[in-house]
């Protein structure tokens, strides 16, 4: 048997940002890293592959959304064999991508960890549902600041996972709908008007570890119904600044 | 309501694998509606991950929706979590490209590559609000039309169905379209009742209720006519000839949920006249035609810039058979050598050719596994199934596998043939012992394995062997534990030998399906209403409530689940299917059935002269083969 190909050696690195929006939120990561890298071989991007029997293009994803939820802020770093044009790769790239799945930014990658710059993320939660559960979300968001520990529940690949989301999350307020930006929500439509209230709440969850998701933070309010009702998106993933009590662009470092 | 989206969006936060709902995959199509004349829901009556890559809903889709005024959009089999939810909030069973309710649309076509998937055409008709019985549809409902291999025989659901179509679907569904768009053009005149005759009278449109039935005491069939004038005793199998004329699908449709196949397929010819006896596809799509070694060129080219897939298909009922199949594997090796694309071929017949093929196709990439197919363990049972090919060709070619690098083997087997004794299932474990110890001496290790893969046989329409009797479940299941013994009970081999296989019972059902005639129709609701679903799916199938279901129903006459299965048929029978033709001479097949008795092997006829099987004179077709001569060039601008 021949021996596996040689590859060439990575030259650049790039990092890009993407969203993923409307119908497309019920891509899971793994449909979605294939989406990716069938993309990335019709736009023909050169990529870097590893070495061995079974090359793989380099790609990393950091802190992917959970399926079912919608996200304006995605990150991922791929390693390219030949330089780039940062602006043409992030037109060939988007256009080979489904709609739904939309590439924003693109910068070369000057520094290293940048899955650990990710330390917190800004979280919109839209819901509509029947007064008598929108109605209960102010009582229950009051109940939930002010206490120490919120214990929820969660099936996780290891069983039952019993765990704190109160510690983790920094902020949750709700807002009045006409304070919040409009979510650009691509081809879907929303959950019909019959009778329905709207809510939208904004939080800002810190990364760690057992990982707190939004679904988390919905089960927390403990409001019966609730979960199901929520399109939930990612507005913004990055450092946290402790002073300014926000997420910041994780993409400053590239950028100087 | 035009499009159900809305409803659905939130339910599917509550299901398994929601992206299989979505729709919107790449190369998919949603025309206009309002400017479509005829249109078409296509289904594959199985799980999103099996019906997607279906290459014959891909097909007639891309086709149909080439055609200016005609849409197509598809439907696949909705899972047990979102069917409940859907009954609970009134949502229908939609299509994945506009989300649309399926009974919105003309015809409704139903692919069944196996008779597993009829109880899931229940599930759907029924979600969509459509009457079971054809008899009880309206004009609000489309006409229900089933293709696929399982439409050869389409008499246990002749009732749930308005037409069955034979054979090759391409001209078919065109021609269809044109019928339905002047009838619709003309202001439906005559009804449902008008549009379905003159789609029989055009002559390639099965329609069951224009056909009566009559019945022996014994349950035996006594002859079946038409019950109007002008529609044909038999209807014929559709053929297309000519495949670089049909170069489908040019847009593979790419799915963001993953599939039993990540890659793209491209069809290298149809038709198969090996003669393998127990074979059904290889019966009723002869004759063998071509593509040719530019048009595969062209389509492999073009499906990968459109998919941006890294593996491709070569796919047939036999690849290494094509005339030209050296010539195309080192052409696609050369024209994509240091691309990572991979190239693969199905399962092949055993044969070292074969091994020297799966080389060249996995110069650029991995050598991970090969499979054959013998099909039976005996040289006798070989003769009987007329696999040709001795012990001493398998372990040449395995061990030619292993010494190339090939640390995985993998063989089909069949158990239940025709005549077969428990020794020739256990030659299956000698056979697979010798290669073993074949393939350690070559490759000087111990780091070789093989799998065996076993499932019961099912005798099928149109065979040689649809007047066999099919082996009771509990004698498959007695000598694939036997089997199962041999190989595990042996130190020497238990780690080297994997053993997979499939038991008896859902076999007994997929005979009674197979071979089975109208009134089998009633057993089939019953065991729907019953909850039976997901046939094919090992944990949603229920042996127990489908043999309920028989019992109830044939209550009191004299069928049986035993009668439709392991009961041999005699010449004189006349077969549910009869006024079917699928271009194969009775008198042939019956010859062939008495050869099989007697060991006789049969060639092919690609290389032998003709052995009058009816095919090529009844349907007017011919053999399309090579060689062109032709070479596939490299390209150049990449």
């Amino acid at each position: 048997m021949k021996a596996p190909h040689a590859q060439r050696p990575v030259v650049q690195r790039i990092r890009v940002k993407y969203a993923k929006r409307g119908r497309l939120r019920f891509t899971s990561h793994r449909d979605f890293s294939r989406a990716l890298e069938r993309a990335v071989r019709r736009s023909r991007i050169p990529i870097a592959y590893s070495s061995g029997f079974t090359p793989h293009p380099r790609i990393s994803y950091a802190g992917a959304s959970p399926t079912g939820v919608a996200s304006e802020a995605e990150y991922l770093e791929m390693a390219l064999q030949d330089r780039v044009d940062l602006a043409e790769v992030l037109i060939q790239l988007d256009q080979a991508l489904p709609i739904g799945l939309d590439v924003i930014e693109i910068v070369e990658a000057t520094t290293s960890e940048f899955a650990a710059t990710l330390e917190a993320s800004e979280w919109h939660f839209s819901i509509s549902a029947p007064a008598s559960i929108a109605d209960q979300v102010p009582g229950a968001i009051a109940t939930f600041l002010a206490a120490d520990e919120v214990m929820v529940e969660r099936m996780s690949k290891n069983g039952l996972r019993r765990f704190d989301v109160r510690s983790a999350v920094l902020s949750l307020a709700e807002q009045a709908p006409s304070e919040v930006p409009e979510v650009t929500d691509g081809n879907s439509t929303t959950m019909g008007e019959r009778a329905l209230r709207s809510a939208i709440l904004e939080a800002v969850i810190r990364h760690g570890s057992p990982s707190v998701r939004p679904d988390d933070l919905l089960a927390a309010l403990r409001i019966e119904g609730l979960a199901s009702r929520a399109i939930v998106t990612r507005l913004a993933q990055g450092p946290f600044d402790e002073r300014a009590g926000a997420v910041t662009d994780p993409f400053g470092p590239d950028r100087k | 309501m035009p499009s159900v989206w809305s409803d659905l969006e939130p339910l599917l936060l509550q299901v398994s694998k929601p992206i299989q709902y979505v729709g919107g995959e790449l190369n998919s199509t949603v025309k206009d509606w309002d400017s479509a004349e005829v249109r078409w829901v296509l289904m594959y009556p199985d799980a999103y991950e099996v019906g997607l890559p279906n290459q014959g809903v891909m097909i007639l889709y891309e086709v149909l929706n080439e055609v200016e005024g005609v849409l197509a959009e598809r439907s696949y089999a909705i899972w047990p979590d979102l069917e409940k939810l859907m009954r609970e909030n009134d949502i229908p069973q939609f299509t994945l490209d506009s989300h649309r309710s399926v009974r919105d649309f003309d015809l409704f076509g139903i692919s069944f590559a196996t008779e597993l998937g009829y109880t899931n055409m229940l599930s759907a008709l029924h979600l969509g609000g459509i009457p079971l019985f054809a008899a009880d549809r309206t004009l609000d409902d489309p006409i229900v039309v089933a293709g696929g291999h399982a439409a050869f025989n389409p008499e246990p659901i002749s009732d749930f169905i308005d037409i069955a179509v034979l054979g090759d679907g391409e001209e078919a569904v065109l021609r269809m379209s044109e019928i339905v768009r002047e009838w619709k053009r003309e202001g439906r005149p005559g009804g449902r009742d008008e549009v379905l005759l003159r789609l029989a009278r055009s002559g390639g449109c099965y329609v069951p209720r224009f056909y009566d039935v009559e019945y022996f005491e014994d349950g035996r069939i006594k002859r079946v006519f038409p019950n109007r004038s002008d529609v044909p005793y038999r209807v014929a199998k559709h053929t297309v000839m000519d495949l670089d004329k049909w170069p489908y699908p040019k847009q593979p449709l790419v799915p963001l949920a993953e599939t039993v196949h990540e890659r793209m397929s491209v069809e290298i010819f149809r038709g198969c006249t090996r003669g393998c006896r127990f074979c059904q596809a290889g019966m009723i799509t002869r004759p063998v035609r071509e593509r040719s070694i530019t048009g595969i060129a062209a389509m492999v080219e073009q499906g990968l810039n459109a998919t941006g897939y890294e593996e491709v298909g070569l796919l047939s009922l036999s690849s290494a058979d094509h005339s030209e199949i050296g010539e195309i594997a080192k052409g696609l090796a050369d024209r994509y050598e240091g691309e990572n694309v991979g190239l693969s071929l199905p399962s092949t017949r055993v044969d070292a050719f074969n091994v020297d093929l799966a080389n060249e196709l996995t110069r650029n990439g991995r050598r991970s596994g090969l499979t054959f197919a013998p099909e039976g363990g005996s040289e006798r049972i070989r003769q009987v199934i007329n696999k040709m090919v001795t012990e001493e060709d398998l372990i040449r070619t395995v061990t030619t596998a292993y010494a190339n690098g090939w640390r995985q083997v993998k063989l089909y087997f069949m158990c239940g043939l025709p005549t077969e004794t428990d020794e020739d299932v256990m030659q299956i474990a000698t056979m697979t012992k010798r290669a073993i110890d074949a393939g350690r001496s070559a490759t000087g290790g111990n780091d070789v394995r093989c799998t065996i893969s076993i499932g019961a046989f099912v005798p099928k329409p149109h065979t040689p062997f649809q007047w066999a009797a099919q082996e009771s479940p509990d004698v498959v299941d007695h000598r694939l534990k036997m089997l199962r013994d041999a190989i595990q009970g042996d130190r020497k081999y238990a780690k080297a030998i994997g053993y997979r296989y499939h038991d008896g019972k859902p076999s007994a059902i997929e005979g009674l399906l197979s071979r089975g005639d109208r009134r089998v129709g009633a057993v089939i609701l019953r065991a729907w209403e019953n909850g039976q679903r997901f046939d094919g799916w090992s944990e949603h199938f229920s042996y127990d409530r489908w043999v309920a279901a028989v019992v109830e129903i044939f209550e009191g006459s004299p069928l049986s689940l035993e009668w439709f299965t392991t009961r041999e048929r005699e010449l004189s029978e006349a077969l549910p299917w009869d006024h079917l033709d699928s271009g194969l001479d009775k008198e042939w097949l019956w010859s062939d059935w008495q050869e099989a008795l007697a060991g006789g092997e049969v060639d092919d006829c690609r290389w032998t002269p003709c052995f009058d099987c009816g095919v090529c004179p009844t349907m007017d077709t011919e053999i399309q083969v090579g060689p062109t001569g032709r070479t596939i060039p490299l390209l150049v601008n990449r």
